[in-house]
């Protein structure tokens, strides 16, 4: 029997996999990108689970949502990579440090 | 009341030495091109002054004789509210009285001023601002609200200073004039308050209308305070009269003010414009009236200053100086008869001291003449073989300056010392003394002055400054050809010597013909309100007064005529037959001596303390309070918190996501922990 101990177990982990994928990498922003896509989606796996315990529609709903704005999300987050890549010809993230006040 | 005054002839009487003026003083001067030359710029100035002086004796006349009365607003200039802005004409005695004087005296001193100013770049100059100032006077005089009152009260200050300071290249006339204006201000300060406070109580400046109101004044008290308004009103009027009228211890500008050329020494700081307190304050008597605390104060600032600025002329050398401490002290003398309530024996002795005082300054502008621009009396004696018309005429003015009975002086002064003895206010008994000790004062120093000046030994060629030219009055570059004739002195011109003869005149017998009218009579009697009742000097004075006549018998038996004569005969001892005494006397009171010749100390005070004390408290408020702490610290204190905040703050800002993401989790832990665990 799976109950909703499990899958906010999965949750968690899909979102402590995405947090250290943010810490750690220092190479790529594309795995940034992911990192954080994988995140929302934790959160998805959250709603859907509560919503399917609590027989409550409304979880679901937002995870229709959030799967939209993600989308859009990263297509803006790839475009922004694209021009990245395009002026400085790197997506070294440790190189990325024009916001450094 | 009969209305035999219209508006447009009494309109002409200010207006005519104002269009005068305008006329000297744009086109005869580089500011309209030098269209008209002297000739005619004095012809004008003289005829404006002329017609006023005309209307004015016209209009004495009828007001004296036909009892004739005129208060009308003849212009609205703005209405604030329920508050009046006007110009208008009142004329009573007091007015009518005072419009002649002014007229008069400077109708004399314009004429005068032909002979004085003869040499000097600035003649038609000159004759703008005395005909300037002639108007200003008139309009003072002449108003019917305290507005306008204040308009010809700081016109008058105006034209003070600008002739103060009219040989402008000299440092010391300059220095005279700034202080003049500045010691104006802070008696100005207080007048305006004064009138603010009417203005705010009674809601209207116009005189009537104010004076209507003065019972329901009296009720009032000051908000916050427990002092009756109408003192607080009167003290702050006064304040006014004190810098105008040059009473301790604002008087300081006075004798400074002899920088300017001796006519207006003569029409503005002796004859006329000083004497604006002591008009201000009688046309406003019925509120001095209601105050005693403030007529006592009145009367003790006017012994003070009749007392102790008499001293001041014994020691004095420079000849326009004593004059001008004895108008000081004369200035007391009024002061302190307004404080006894006897406001028309105050105007009587105005009246009586413009003429003898205005002959007295320009008989010593005329010995300064003759002299070549000697003003020192030490290098002068003997003048009187040379100078004859002048001499008669100085004599003239001494003798009523000093109370010698019948002459005008004499019954002004006398009259005083008499209201005095019968004020029942506190502080007549020290004012009673110090005008009686103030008749001796006068006549010595008058005396010494004359008998320097007219007898004894010619000293004036061992003048050491003789060869110089560098005297105070004596600025004018063309004068220098006197010192290549002889030293004789000479008589002046005749522009110079009618006015003293036409002065004379009145000084001698005025005060013998207006007596009775001015102060028994009822010619002031809705000009000037008293309270007999509480304040009975003036009563008492009429009791005691049977004609003219009597009082100059009854005077040769009273103490100011022996104290008078005293001073004389000590005058004539100490510089006629023994004039090494005063020498004597000067080494053996060294330390008196210094006290009067620095007098006082008032003036080092004023530099000293109150000037340095305010550049100080400037320099303190400027560098302390506006750079240091509204520039330095809020202004550019703000900036420079929120600089080194941000420097501190921005080492944050690594510019790597991954320390921003790391920052967001870290809050997120810290909120979880705070809701899930400490805020159950």
């Amino acid at each position: 029997m799976i109950t909703l101990g499990h899958f906010l177990a999965l949750g968690a982990m899909l979102f402590a996999m995405s947090v250290i994928g943010i810490f750690l990498n220092r190479k790529n922003l594309i795995v940034l990108l992911m990192a954080i896509e994988l995140m929302l989606l934790a959160v998805n796996m959250n709603f859907v689970a509560f919503s399917y315990y609590l027989n409550d529609m409304a979880g679901q709903v937002f995870v229709f949502f959030i799967l939209t704005v993600a989308a859009a999300e990263s297509a803006i987050g790839l475009a922004i990579l694209v021009l990245l890549f395009r002026n400085k010809s790197s997506i070294n993230v440790d190189e990325l440090n024009t916001l450094k006040g | 009341m009969s209305q035999t005054l219209n508006a447009s002839t009494l309109l002409a009487v200010p207006m005519a030495p104002l269009v005068g003026s305008l006329l000297a003083g744009i086109l005869g001067t580089a500011l309209g091109g030098n269209w008209i030359g002297r000739r005619l710029s004095h012809t004008l100035t003289i005829l404006g002054v002329l017609v006023a002086f005309i209307i004015s004796a016209m209009t004495l006349k009828s007001v004296a004789l036909d009892g004739a009365r005129f208060n009308e607003t003849l212009y609205t200039w703005m209405v604030v509210g329920g508050l009046k802005m006007e110009v208008g004409f009142l004329v009573d005695g007091l007015t009518a009285m005072m419009m002649c004087v002014v007229t008069f005296v400077s109708l004399m001193v314009h004429i005068y001023t032909i002979g004085y100013m003869e040499e000097d770049e600035g003649y038609n100059r000159f004759f703008a601002y005395i005909s300037l100032f002639t108007f200003s006077m008139l309009m003072l005089v002449m108003s019917n609200n305290m507005l306008q009152l204040f308009f010809g009260w700081e016109a008058v200050g105006l034209v003070s200073y600008l002739l103060i300071g009219f040989w402008f290249n000299k440092p010391t006339a300059i220095f005279a004039n700034m202080k003049a204006f500045l010691v104006n201000r802070v008696g100005d300060f207080g007048f305006i308050l004064g009138i603010g406070l009417i203005a705010a109580y009674a809601g209207t400046l116009n005189y009537t209308e104010a004076f209507a109101k003065t019972d329901a004044l009296a009720a009032l008290t000051l908000p916050g305070t427990s002092w009756m308004l109408v003192t607080v009103i009167s003290i702050c009027l006064f304040i006014g009269a004190m810098g105008k009228s040059a009473q301790f211890p604002l008087h300081v500008w006075l004798p400074d003010s002899m920088e300017g050329p001796t006519p207006i020494s003569a029409l503005i700081h002796a004859a006329t414009m000083v004497t604006a307190g002591i008009f201000m304050v009688a046309r406003m008597s019925p509120i001095f009236e209601l105050s005693d605390t403030a007529l006592s104060f009145i009367m003790v600032i006017g012994a003070i200053t009749a007392l102790f600025m008499g001293f001041l002329g014994i020691i004095q050398n420079d000849i326009k100086r004593v004059v001008a401490y004895s108008t000081l002290s004369q200035l007391g003398y009024m002061t302190v008869a307004l404080g006894a309530s006897a406001y028309s024996v105050a105007v009587f002795h105005l009246m009586t001291h413009a003429f003898f005082k205005a002959l007295l300054f320009l008989g010593a502008g005329s010995v300064i003449m003759g002299m070549h621009h000697n003003q020192d009396i030490r290098w002068m004696g003997g003048v009187r073989k040379y100078m004859p018309i002048t001499w008669i005429t100085s004599l003239l003015g001494s003798l009523a300056l000093i109370g010698t009975p019948l002459f005008a002086g004499f019954y002004s002064k006398d009259s005083i010392i008499e209201a005095v003895h019968f004020s029942n206010l506190p502080g007549a008994g020290f004012a009673h003394f110090a005008v009686l000790a103030g008749v001796f004062v006068t006549a010595f120093y008058s005396f010494r002055m004359y008998f320097l000046v007219f007898h004894g030994k010619e000293r004036y060629d061992q003048n050491p400054d003789a060869h110089h030219g560098h005297h105070d009055d004596a600025h004018h570059g063309a004068h220098d050809s006197h010192h290549e004739a002889a030293h004789k002195p000479h008589e002046s011109p005749w522009v110079v010597t009618v006015p003293l003869v036409l002065l004379a005149i009145p000084s001698v017998v005025i005060g013998f013909l207006t007596i009775d009218p001015m102060l028994f009579g009822d010619f002031f009697k809705d000009a000037i309100h008293v309270n007999l009742a509480k304040h009975p000097a003036m009563a008492e004075l009429a009791k005691l007064f049977h004609g003219p006549a009597q009082m100059a018998l009854h005077g040769l038996s009273t103490a100011p005529f022996w104290l008078a004569l005293s001073g004389v005969l000590l005058a004539y001892y100490m510089y006629m037959v023994n004039p090494a005494l005063p020498a004597a006397i000067k080494r053996m009171a060294l330390p008196v001596y210094t006290l009067l010749e620095n007098k006082y100390y008032l003036d080092w005070f004023n530099e000293n303390v109150l000037a340095r004390g305010a550049r100080a408290l400037g320099m303190g408020l400027w560098k302390g309070g506006d750079q240091a702490l509204i520039d330095g610290a809020l202004v550019n204190g703000s900036w420079k918190l929120v600089g080194w905040f941000s420097g501190l703050v921005r080492r944050l800002q690594s510019g790597f996501i991954y320390h921003y993401a790391f920052a967001m989790i870290l809050g997120i832990f810290v909120l979880m922990t705070y809701f899930v665990w400490l805020n159950k």
